[in-house]
């Protein structure tokens, strides 16, 4: 058998996970989707001696609107992206990027808060989680607490949770008035890792300048990378060719940190960088002044 | 005292009942704890889509699940698809035709890819085929053949 032996728990219920990961924290693994770890296991480069199960309990597999958010069960299947009617009505963004996280046989198992947690630098929801400013709620045996997304993601394969927690929600605030979105990637073949990745969101006044800029990129350093200096050359300026070509040299030039690898030198990722932040930025200015 | 695990589920309309051991994956159930041998194995990571069957109708990839997990669920695999032993699934029939396959190592991958992925969407366009096949790898064909015999099959399930 290709993964080694576990101990293996499968609990009907959140508060029964919590319990038994609170008793074995450390040596446990959580198996959400299993789109990442099972294949970690098959090659035996993870090897945790206790399995968590979360697929028999249904309370973590929800999409509501409240108050202004969007509330996601954290073992909400990836595939709900693309199809869910409050996700494409008010997460737009997270809908336009859902086709490029791997394959449909993948997302239909895949959860989105399994990829969250897995943090994978070239993953598509990590990005995302961190350009729509969503808040994480994480619970452990005895409380529960919120984490903001630029809090959240610490490094390669590496976010704040402890190990005794278990990430059990996500919160997508919705998009203020007269914003645009867009998610551009290029990768060798449909549903590989991404080469270079963009999520762009940009908020304009009546007038048509930009109030709040937003740009994070994937497989662009060791973990989802927030351009920050190339949003503050956008905010509170019209929006202007001039303007895009700027925010985009900046971004693509200095703020990302890519690795490179077989598939794309550092440059050719620099370059791919720049190209897609000008596009995305003027789809996304585009589609905030169609809401003017 | 290694942990075995009850695990019941039903496999294109038959129940098995099997005691196992909480690693073994479902591919690996399907074949050497059910015989069902059409599901071939590939990668075992999730990458070439020859394990892909049917999980409650939704294509998943087999080695990238326990066989625990599969407990109390509906599974369809390739040998579920022909309605007898005479009669193919249009699918198959198309594929047959066209020559959607030489080996015939990732056919039964690709047909299970395929039997949702034309649910879902009756007339597709090249484009949508290719796309649909990304997840599936073939080492022989060059595509073109597999790419004919969908939109054959497509044309036959009208």
């Amino acid at each position: 058998m290709k993964p080694a032996p576990f101990e293996y728990h499968a609990p009907d219920s959140l508060d029964e996970a919590l319990f038994i990961l609170h008793n074995s924290a450390g040596d446990a693994k959580i198996l959400a989707g299993g789109q990442s770890l099972v294949p970690a296991m098959n090659f035996r480069v993870v090897q945790p001696s206790v399995l968590i199960d979360l697929n028999r309990m249904p309370e973590l597999g929800y999409v509501r609107k409240e108050n202004e958010k969007l509330h996601i069960g954290a073992m909400t299947r990836e595939r709900h992206l693309e199809f869910d009617l409050p996700i494409v009505k008010w997460a737009p963004l997270l809908h336009e990027a859902a086709p490029h996280i791997a394959h449909p046989q993948i997302r239909n198992r895949g959860t989105i808060g399994g990829s969250i947690v897995n943090a994978d630098p070239a993953a598509e929801l990590p990005v995302l989680m961190l350009a729509s400013q969503a808040r994480l709620k994480a619970r452990n045996s005895s409380a529960e607490r919120w984490i903001d997304a630029r809090d959240f993601f610490i490094g390669m394969f590496t976010t704040a949770l402890e190990p005794d927690e278990i990430l059990v929600e996500i919160e997508v605030p919705l998009m203020p008035p007269r914003t645009g979105w867009s998610f551009l990637e290029v990768a060798p073949r449909a549903g590989d890792y991404a080469m270079m990745g963009v999520a762009v969101l940009v908020t304009l006044d009546e007038a048509g300048t930009c109030q709040a800029a937003k740009l994070v990129y994937l497989n662009a350093g060791d973990g989802p990378v927030d351009a920050q200096e190339a949003a503050q050359l956008l905010q509170g300026e019209a929006v202007s060719e001039e303007l895009i070509d700027s925010a985009s040299e900046r971004a693509s030039g200095t703020e990302i940190n890519p690795f490179g690898n077989i598939h794309a030198s550092v440059e050719y990722q620099r370059h791919l960088a720049k190209v897609l932040t000008k596009k995305a930025l003027k789809i996304a200015i585009e589609r905030a002044a169609e809401e003017r | 005292m290694t942990q075995t695990i009850p695990v019941t589920v039903t496999v294109n309309e038959k129940v098995y009942q099997r005691q196992v051991e909480p690693r073994m994956l479902f591919s690996d159930f399907l074949r050497h704890e059910l015989g069902l041998t059409g599901t071939h194995v590939g990668c075992e990571h999730g990458v070439c889509g020859a394990c892909t069957i049917l999980f409650e109708g939704e294509s998943a990839r087999s080695c990238l699940m326990f066989a625990v997990q599969a407990d109390g669920h509906q599974i369809t695999t390739v040998e579920g698809l022909a309605p007898s032993d005479d009669n193919l699934h249009p699918i198959q029939q198309a594929f047959w035709e066209a020559h959607g396959l030489q080996c015939g190592y990732c056919t039964p991958g690709i047909l299970m890819t395929l039997v949702p992925f034309l649910k879902q969407n009756p007339d597709p366009t090249e484009d949508e085929i290719r796309h649909a096949l990304s997840g599936n790898l073939c080492r022989c064909t060059g595509y073109q053949h597999i790419v004919d015999a969908v939109k054959l099959a497509a044309e036959k399930m009208k």
